[in-house]
């Protein structure tokens, strides 16, 4: 039995751990922290399937700045407690549904078709960071320089539209 | 081995200018703070990129690794979208004083979504199409809702807003879908591996999900649900705007994908798009008569013209296709210069919050306006496609193609439909000239120029339909 191995069960204790916390937490805010200790994880996941890019990208953009969004929204919202969420009638059949759809899919996808796995095994070097730089900068240049624009757009619109709210902050509703 | 040389930038050069510009006017805006020198610096930015693209025309080339495509069919587009540009700054511009509420954002957001749309009519690139029909759509959420502590405004932008990520999910999921059945986003690429693939279906679906999301950016029925709303809760100008501008991208970048991508599985694709054509008509001209507020009626006129877009469609696998591109980019034109002119009159007659906008408010205006309710009558017109108006060569040359590539039947709806459509566009000359009322007028100098143009483009460009089409199939000559 070898280290990764090792390191894996541990890691998939403590994921599979933190996303059951998340999940039975009434404080929407531990099930935020859970989720981050979630997210963290199977960052350390991406670095054992040899996948560092993922995993750092993992870690600031998931980990780091989504979270420290929905931590905002939870607290300025006031909804830490959740009192009696709505209940919707064929939300738990339908979850029972699709979950035995996603069971039986990975039944069949790990027991009866190994040849997937095999394909991607061999790829080295695939997904490193220099090697997502090279193709984002080279062949991906136009895409990437579409995007920042699409960024910046996004952010002037945020600005405009937030600027306007605190011009009347008595509007807000819950 | 970057590969990119400085002819990559000279190629798009309209693109690029107009998102450098509008990188300029962010930070003149921010220190001068004044709207009417950003509206006029956009202006002049438009007018630059509409001779550089006036410069480009004939250009038949690729940019960034084949990933855009200039070539007449996109040059065309660029113009079309760079003039809705400058007629919508005219739209706005007293608009946005009167209603109290400029803001130099507002002509900057502008200039993003067109280098958007523009960057649609070029893309060659599955994630290029993407990422353009998302630069488009975005500055287009925030300026429906532009209008500041109004609810309906605010409705309309979070509505968009809301949809139009979940229609961007089903572009996305489209073009991962036939990353994974071709194993590439170029579209020449992909035409390649589709020809060599027997088992279609997974392509299939990514160019059905690819249809429907764009097919929810230009308002196909049964994607159309948000457009009445957003149209009559956005303000004015910006509805007009968004009106030209996203059909204008989102089927240039339709057409592009499909007649380059998918010819071969047009035979199963075809009664799908023979079946949205049919809904969109049916469904936008009859909810059209039931209306009273006339931005709910365009609304809902727009995506009757919609419908009449796609009718060019049903033949992209045929060897017409040519015709149908050309009848396509005609169309196109002709409700261009008619929708702006319709929405001029709006805006000329609309009151703050929302008051002027019935039709009612319209009583009377033929005897107290005669001018303005003449112009008005000529955009119904050509809505409806009576000659002697653009609306009716726009018409004339799709259903002329669509008979020629034997979908008869197809051009039948057409014609009831526009029959159907001339019924609710009489409604509001009635209301004009035939009912009792005391309407008032702003007479603004760029909203009169702006309805000016569009008449005189209305009834002109009519009498020189046949010069233009020529010019629109030169200018798709290239794409074959």
């Amino acid at each position: 039995m070898d280290a990764n191995l090792i390191v894996f069960i541990i890691l998939a204790v403590v994921a599979v751990g933190s996303a059951l916390g998340m999940l039975l937490n009434k404080n929407a805010v531990y099930s935020a922290l859970f989720l981050i200790l979630n997210f963290a994880t199977v960052a350390v996941l991406y670095i054992i399937l040899g996948a560092p890019f993922i995993a750092m990208t993992q870690v600031t953009v998931y980990a780091g700045a989504i979270m420290v969004l929905f931590l905002f929204v939870i607290m300025l919202l006031g909804a830490e407690e959740l009192a009696g969420a709505t209940k919707i009638d064929w939300q738990k059949p339908a979850a029972v549904v699709l979950g035995v759809l996603l069971l039986a899919e990975l039944i069949v996808v790990i027991f009866f078709r190994e040849t997937v796995f095999a394909e991607f095994a061999e790829l080295t070097d695939f997904g490193s960071p220099a090697q997502i730089g090279r193709v984002l900068f080279n062949e991906y240049l136009l895409p990437f320089e579409i995007t920042a624009f699409l960024l910046l757009a996004a952010m002037i619109g945020a600005i405009v539209i937030a600027r306007r709210v605190r011009q009347s902050p008595s509007k807000r509703e819950s | 081995m970057s590969g990119y040389g400085i002819e990559d930038l000279v190629y798009i050069l309209p693109i690029v200018f107009l998102l450098v510009w509008a990188l300029v006017l962010v930070l003149v805006e921010a220190f001068t703070k004044r709207p009417d020198v950003t509206m006029l610096l956009a202006a002049f930015g438009l007018l630059a990129a509409v001779t550089l693209s006036v410069i480009q025309f004939g250009t038949e080339a690729t940019a960034f690794k084949e990933m855009l495509t200039v070539d007449g069919y996109a040059v065309f587009v660029y113009m079309l979208v760079l003039a809705s540009g400058l007629l919508s700054l005219g739209l706005a511009y007293d608009y946005n004083r009167r209603m109290g509420w400029a803001r130099g954002e507002y002509y900057i957001l502008m200039l993003f979504s067109i280098a958007g749309a523009m960057l649609m009519a070029s893309a060659a690139n599955l994630i290029v199409v993407f990422l353009a029909l998302e630069l488009l759509s975005i500055p287009l959420y925030v300026m429906a809702a532009f209008v500041p502590n109004d609810a309906s405004s605010e409705e309309a932008g979070l509505k968009y807003f809301l949809l139009g990520a979940f229609a961007g999910g089903f572009v996305l999921y489209g073009v991962a879908l036939i990353y994974g059945a071709t194993g590439a986003t170029n579209l020449m690429d992909v035409v390649a591996a589709a020809l060599g693939t027997n088992s279609p279906v997974m392509l299939l679906t990514g160019a059905a999900l690819i249809l429907v999301g764009l097919g929810f950016k230009v308002a196909l029925v049964p994607f159309h649900m948000w457009t009445p709303d957003v149209y009559q809760g956005a303000p004015t100008p910006v509805t007009a705007y968004m009106a030209v501008v996203a059909k204008a991208g989102g089927f240039a970048a339709l057409f592009r994908v499909f007649i380059a991508a998918f010819p071969s599985v047009s035979a199963d694709l075809t009664p799908v798009i023979a079946t949205l054509v049919v809904l969109t008509l049916v469904v936008g001209n009859v909810a059209a008569l039931a209306q009273k507020n006339i931005k709910r009626m365009l609304a809902y006129s727009s995506i009757s013209h919609a419908g009449f877009l796609m009718m060019a469609f049903v033949t992209y696998g045929s060897a017409l296709y040519a015709d149908a591109v050309t009848s396509l980019l005609f169309y196109l034109l002709a409700f261009t210069v008619t929708s702006f002119g319709s929405w001029a009159v709006v805006i000329a007659l609309e009151k703050a919050e929302g008051k002027g906008l019935d039709f009612e408010d319209y009583a009377g205006l033929g005897k107290k306006y005669p001018m303005l309710s003449a112009a008005m009558l000529v955009f119904l017109l050509s809505f409806a496609g009576v000659p002697p108006t653009l609306g009716f060569a726009g018409k004339f040359f799709l259903f002329r193609t669509v008979l020629e590539a034997g979908y008869a039947w197809l051009a039948i709806v057409g014609v009831i439909m526009s029959l159907v459509s001339a019924f609710y566009y009489l409604r509001v000359v009635r209301f004009m000239y035939f009912e009792q009322g005391d309407p008032e007028v702003r007479s603004e100098p760029v909203l009169n120029l702006v309805t000016a143009i569009t008449v005189v483009g209305t009834i002109f460009l009519f009498l020189f339909s046949g010069p233009l089409l020529a010019w629109a199939s030169e200018a798709v000559l290239a794409l074959i």
